[in-house]
């Protein structure tokens, strides 16, 4: 059984974010593994730990030094990586593309996973097109997935605490949700057995691509700026739960 | 040229939730027909409402019997309906409903898709939304025949609009739904249900670490239920196990605008800004005073949630 990752390297949350040139930021900052797909791989790993002769492919889009963001997946007990490097920016309709020729290119797959959406450009669409590309059927955001012979069970999370169980047939596509494990970080053992584990690199423009005429294009980018100006409420416990209603009345309206 | 734009009506019980009514707003423009798709409801009793909204036509769309709930089965009756009616444009809302829903509309039509979009302009095909764990505004041209926008709930307050419409039934071909290799099982609810769901909530009350524990969390439900609020968490609450992941909010958990967001107890990382960053207002409630959230906020109190809140409970 082929069981491919795709992952994606992306700033660190905490990270502080500049602009450069109106459209890009500056990417002198740390990049880590998507945390989604954290989740993702915690879960292939967890199924081959479960059935025979899995293997775990992770599969990247991203520039060169993207190979770090493969490396922590190797650690995490990914079997083998797959890097499409790229200098440039590409929508989700190129990245599935990308995706799916780099998993034809390299095997069989019977189940991909993603993370449920990327932390960086929050697309949340990515699974779903290498689903149409492969005809494949995709769940997002699953937070609990059972493999039986020829077919995977899986919850499906809508907000508000409603879950759908779908019935999904092998090979399938599914988006991992926050609520599917706990990420299994590695050990230091894992990480020196992971630079011993191949990454493979292929370029970008090698692979099949039909240029869309659909497309995504960021013409702008600009720092969400913050314009409040924090007023104190004063008082003892009773004052200031009067000075809260009266606001929720006449400032805010939502009473 | 008229353009024709599609609205993806969510429906709640039979009824329109009111963000839908904000959406419409959002896309409503000069030399655009406003198409409302309806799935699976009695349409006469929502013209009106519709109506007031400038929604000029309704599309009627009955799913096959035994598919309500089927994600796959309702993107390709929605394709059916852009087809059939013209449709350039076509709005979701961005709730987990739609996460589930708009994307695979997008796949299957192979057109660009964004989520989470709070300004839409329709002649340009331009649409903001934000990126970077809400850090950055990206201004993203669509290029395509048909384009997909998730609208982001409470991105703007709904306006009225009247006009009037025709309720138009859209034929299926029966033949055309199915959705291979995917089934779904069941539709399960859990207690959370019955709550107020945070992505449309005008009001949220969210607790973190100052909450101290999970039955604390007692104290926000009962001044949510008097403020019709819904009741949210910081990760460091859901991470203690003190309430489920469902009521986070943040980068990794939901991603909310109310009109209005009461932090009890919660420090302010840049990770839960992400999610909440574009309230309306903020009012943060923290012993304190040093914490991030104190000083990017409408409001603060130096004082014990614990201590306030009930006492706004008292008062409502």
């Amino acid at each position: 059984m082929q069981l491919y990752v795709c992952i994606k390297h992306v700033p660190d949350s905490a990270a502080h974010i500049s602009i450069v040139d109106k459209t890009h930021i500056d990417e002198n900052l740390t990049f880590l593994l998507n945390p989604y797909d954290e989740h993702a791989i915690t879960e292939a790993v967890r199924i081959k730990e479960s059935l025979p002769g899995v293997e775990i492919i992770a599969v990247c889009l991203g520039k060169n030094d993207a190979d770090k963001t493969l490396r922590s997946a190797l650690a995490m007990g990914v079997d083998r990586g797959i890097l499409i490097t790229s200098d440039k920016r590409h929508d989700s309709i190129e990245t599935a593309q990308a995706l799916k020729s780099a998993i034809e290119q390299d095997g069989t797959p019977d189940l991909i996973f993603t993370g449920k959406e990327s932390i960086d450009a929050e697309g949340m669409q990515t699974m779903f097109r290498i689903g149409a590309l492969f005809d494949f059927p995709v769940a997002t955001n699953v937070v609990r997935v059972d493999i039986e012979a020829d077919r995977a069970v899986v919850d499906s999370a809508l907000s508000g605490g409603i879950v759908n169980t779908y019935e999904l047939s092998l090979p399938c596509v599914l988006g991992a949700g926050r609520g599917l494990n706990t990420p299994r970080y590695p050990t230091f053992p894992d990480v020196v057995k992971s630079k011993k584990k191949p990454i493979k690199k292929i370029m970008f423009k090698e692979l099949n691509i039909n240029v869309s005429l659909a497309g995504m294009n960021i013409v702008e980018l600009e720092p969400l700026l913050q314009s409040r100006e924090p007023k104190e409420i004063t008082g003892d416990a009773g004052e200031i739960a009067e000075t809260i209603i009266r606001i929720l009345k006449d400032g805010a309206k939502v009473i | 040229m008229m353009k024709n734009i599609g609205l993806i009506i969510e429906l709640n019980n039979g009824k329109i939730k009111e963000t839908n009514f904000g959406m419409i707003t959002l896309a409503r423009a000069e030399n655009t027909e406003l198409f409302a798709i309806v799935i699976d409801a009695d349409t006469g009793v929502l013209k009106e409402d519709l109506e007031s909204f400038g929604i000029t036509n309704i599309i009627d769309v009955m799913l096959p019997e035994g598919q309500q709930n089927n994600p796959v089965i309702c993107a390709k009756a929605i394709i059916t309906a852009i087809k059939v009616f013209n449709i350039s444009l076509v709005c979701g809302l961005s709730t987990a409903k739609g996460k589930d829903l708009l994307p695979r509309i997008a796949a299957f039509m192979e057109a660009p898709l964004i989520m989470d979009c709070h300004a839409i302009d329709p002649e340009q095909n331009l649409v903001k939304t934000s990126q970077y764990s809400g850090k950055t505004i990206a201004t993203i041209k669509l290029t395509g025949e048909v384009l997909i926008l998730g609208v982001r709930p409470n991105a703007i307050a709904p306006l009225k609009a009247h006009t009037s419409a025709r309720i138009v039934p859209v034929e299926l071909d029966e033949k055309n739904l199915v959705s291979k290799g995917f089934k779904v099982i069941k539709t399960s609810e859990t207690d959370e249900s019955k709550n107020i769901n945070l992505a449309d909530a005008d009001v949220i009350i969210s607790g973190g670490r100052g909450m101290k524990n999970a039955d604390n969390f007692d104290i926000l439900s009962k001044c949510a239920e008097k403020l019709t609020a819904a009741v949210g968490a910081s990760r460091v609450a859901v991470d203690a196990g003190w309430v489920p992941y469902s009521m986070q909010v943040g980068q990794t958990g939901e991603k909310v605008s109310p009109l209005v967001y009461i932090a009890c107890g919660i420090s302010g990382s840049m990770q839960h800004f992400a999610g909440m960053k574009t309230s309306g207002m903020i009012i943060a409630i923290n012993t304190d005073a040093t914490a991030a959230i104190m000083s990017n906020c409408d409001y603060y109190v130096k004082a014990d949630a614990l201590e306030i809140i009930p006492e706004l409970t008292k008062l409502l």
